[in-house]
């Protein structure tokens, strides 16, 4: 009896998961090829997009209204450079006006020597490099610092994405600006206090709060995660920041 | 400019070139004779036979009468001309120009205009050319003047120098023979005939009575030697440049014509480009209206290509630029600069991608067309602390790293391009501040790292040192602080944001 339950489950299981699949190739989705399903090093948060595995073919945008929250997602994006430039292909960064400090790249395993950055004066440029270069089949990514993209804007740059299989980032400084984008996800990256190991002074590993706010097909959600040196690591349990200021008092401290 | 003009004669031509081929014949007398009428008439004169009496016009038969042992070797036609202009090939590293002398056949003509000074003046100039010739085994009489003419005769008639300074040639010609003129034989016979044996007798002569008496060709030699008429030399080697036109019977002015001309001259050209084995590297497209104005577009690669698409691309970002008017009649497109093209080695596998990909160097050039190549930028590591000089502009798109990016001190995600003052708490003598104010905002420190003092380059600019250090606020955001300066030192010390940590 309790074998035969057992079997009608799993049939229905079956069922559910057909029905999913099939709801969303109805919707335009298109699966990746089984083969192509590389991981990203993101580990939980993959599990958010359709059929958990990080959409490559895809415009991702990022909300960055504070300074801290650029940084941060600079920060997020650079450890996922590290995993989409590995093949050696190269990276095109687009932007009005540029921060990002190229010494700073290698805590990330990024060769900056193989990101072009193109500084332009207006957003129409931006605008123009960033669809030219999402055509461009030999490049890894492409990252535009955006302040305003409409919806017909985003669509163009997504079908240049679908044809050639750059990933894009897009990252947009006013969030409330035209919200509708056919982006494929939609990213916060804030800033959250680091810690250390018990009573280790100084900072620890960057860390930030990850907000998937939108996902296409997929469920949006909210994760901490860290760059642990070399890749990403979940923050199962977020302790409550102590008050104590703590700084590194190191006894051999070098000067220089 | 002032042009120059210089005349190589090679007096024995064809005996000098016979001595360094065959070297045992310096001991025998020689000549070359070819058949004419039935007899063997001597064409050229080895300097042992002229010695005995030898000259060229005699016949074979008689020659060997006067010089017993005489070698009598056989003449080809041409034979003068294939030489010089092998030598004229050799000399064109002494001028681009060089022409052979047609009168003659024996001797070459280099238009010189700006090119003695690289071997540091004139005299330098002939005597290189005059020694390196020699020590090829020719015997050769240069001269150097203002005309052709004038350098032709002096180099074989010439008597007191070679080197005639500039307006000298008239008078440098006064002394010499009417022979010096490059005249045909009735002429001279005419003018010996009259009396005239040398030039300064009838230079003076009114014109008209000398073209009466000795025709126009002889007014022409004259003229042309006192550079009264211009001579125009034939260059051996004409350079050839990568220029296509399109002249339009109708006026074009529409986009879709000025794309089709653009596409019928890219295909010519990169057709010759591809058989040279070049790319374009500068295109330059020119339009010539009806209304006489001249419109013009330019398009520069990365790398040198004669991929007609791609270019066609480059030009297409350019049209709208194209003022037609009332039409343009006459397309010009030009390569002033071409490289050698890379061909890139058939692949059956799909390459791997990099900084060299094919689609990345068009997408550069496409945005290097349409919003300028000074907007891109590729960082290269510098091995300096100094975080503005940290990384180094590369120069190219493949340039590759001299040395690895260092990761051990800590460096902000994004850099302020000049670091922001701010108002901070801090003690005394080194700790971090307590809190800071920046843009209005108190932002309370909760953690830090630091210091790390970094000095400034002092054989490059003056100034005081920072201390950074790395805070980390109750939010949650990271920055980058510095102190630049000592506590109580002399200069004023002064707190700034230098950056976000990621």
């Amino acid at each position: 009896m309790l074998s035969f339950i057992e079997q009608i489950m799993d049939t229905k299981k079956e069922i559910f998961l057909k029905l999913q699949q099939d709801i969303l190739l109805w919707q335009g989705f298109k699966p990746q090829a089984t083969g192509k399903a590389e991981r990203v090093g993101l580990g939980e948060i993959e599990q958010a997009f359709p059929g958990g595995v990080f959409p490559k073919r895809a415009i991702h945008e990022f909300i960055t209204v504070l300074p801290e929250d650029a940084a941060a997602s600079d920060g997020f994006i650079a450890g996922l450079l590290a995993i989409l430039m590995q093949d050696g292909a190269a990276c095109v960064w687009v932007s009005t006006s540029r921060r990002l400090f190229p010494a700073s790249l290698s805590t990330f395993n990024v060769e900056a020597e193989r990101i072009i950055f193109m500084d332009v004066k207006t957003e129409k440029d931006v605008l123009w490099i960033t669809e030219e270069a999402l055509k461009c089949e030999g490049l890894a990514a492409v990252v535009a610092e955006l302040n305003n993209l409409s919806l017909i804007e985003s669509r163009r740059l997504q079908l240049a994405v679908e044809e050639s299989g750059v990933t894009g980032f897009i990252l947009r400084k006013d969030a409330s600006k035209a919200a509708t984008t056919v982006a494929t996800a939609r990213w916060k990256i804030s800033p959250m206090l680091t810690e250390n190991e018990e009573g280790m002074p100084g900072l620890g590993f960057p860390r930030w709060r990850v907000d998937l706010l939108k996902v296409r097909n997929g469920n949006p959600g909210s994760w901490v995660m860290e760059w642990a040196g070399e890749c990403f690591e979940e923050v199962k349990n977020v302790s409550k920041a102590d008050d104590g200021s703590v700084w590194s008092e190191r006894e051999d401290r070098q000067i220089g | 400019m002032q042009r120059r003009f210089v005349s190589i004669w090679f007096r024995q031509l064809l005996a000098d070139w016979q001595l360094i081929h065959r070297p045992e014949l310096a001991e025998v007398p020689f000549v070359f004779a070819a058949p004419d009428h039935g007899r063997m008439m001597i064409n050229a004169v080895s300097p042992l036979a002229a010695i005995s009496g030898v000259e060229s016009g005699m016949r074979a038969a008689d020659a060997k009468a006067i010089c017993p042992g005489l070698e009598v070797l056989d003449d080809k036609p041409g034979r003068p001309r294939n030489l010089l202009r092998g030598l004229g090939e050799w000399c064109v590293r002494y001028s681009p120009i060089v022409a052979i002398d047609e009168f003659g056949m024996d001797g070459l003509l280099l238009d010189v205009s700006g090119c003695a000074h690289l071997w540091g003046g004139e005299r330098g100039y002939l005597k290189e050319i005059v020694s390196r010739l020699k020590g090829k085994g020719y015997t050769v009489r240069v001269a150097i003047a203002d005309t052709p003419g004038a350098a032709w005769a002096i180099s074989r008639f010439g008597k007191v120098t070679p080197l005639i300074p500039i307006g000298g040639h008239p008078e440098a010609l006064l002394d010499l023979v009417p022979e010096a003129l490059r005249l045909e034989r009735p002429v001279l016979a005419k003018l010996r005939k009259l009396g005239f044996y040398h030039i300064k007798s009838f230079i003076s002569m009114p014109r008209s009575v000398l073209r009466r008496r000795f025709g126009e060709d002889f007014l022409l030699r004259l003229a042309q030697a006192l550079g009264t008429e211009d001579e125009i030399l034939i260059p051996l080697q004409v350079p050839v440049p990568f220029q296509e036109r399109l002249p339009c019977l109708e006026p074009i002015k529409t986009r879709t014509g000025i794309e089709i001309a653009i596409t019928r001259m890219l295909e010519n050209l990169c057709k010759r480009m591809q058989s040279e084995g070049k790319g374009l590297r500068t295109g330059v497209l020119t339009g010539y209206r009806i209304d006489g104005k001249v419109v013009q577009v330019t398009i520069g690669t990365n790398g040198a290509t004669h991929s007609i698409s791609h270019l066609f691309k480059l030009f297409q970002l350019k049209i709208d630029q194209i003022r037609p008017a009332l039409g343009i009649e006459l397309f010009v497109l030009d390569a002033p600069k071409v490289d050698d093209v890379e061909v890139p080695q058939e692949q059956m596998w799909t390459a791997k991608p990099g900084l060299d990909d094919q689609s990345l160097i068009r997408l550069l050039d496409r945005v290097a067309g349409k919003v300028g190549s000074e907007v891109i930028h590729r960082y290269l590591p510098a091995k300096r602390y100094w975080p503005e000089r940290a990384v180094l502009q590369a120069r190219s798109v493949t340039e590759k790293p001299a040395s690895n990016w260092r990761a051990e001190k800590p460096r902000p995600t994004e850099l302020l391009k000049r670091p922001d003052p701010i108002e901070v708490m801090a003690l005394i003598p080194d700790h971090p501040p307590k809190f800071f104010i920046y843009k209005g905002v108190r932002h309370q420190v909760i953690k830090a790292d630091g210091p790390e003092r970094i000095e400034r380059e002092w054989w490059l600019d003056t100034g005081e040192h920072r201390d950074y250090y790395q805070v980390e606020d109750d939010q949650g955001g990271r920055y980058w602080l510095f102190r630049s300066g000592h506590y109580g030192g002399e200069q004023q010390y002064q707190w700034f944001i230098h950056g976000f940590f990621a």
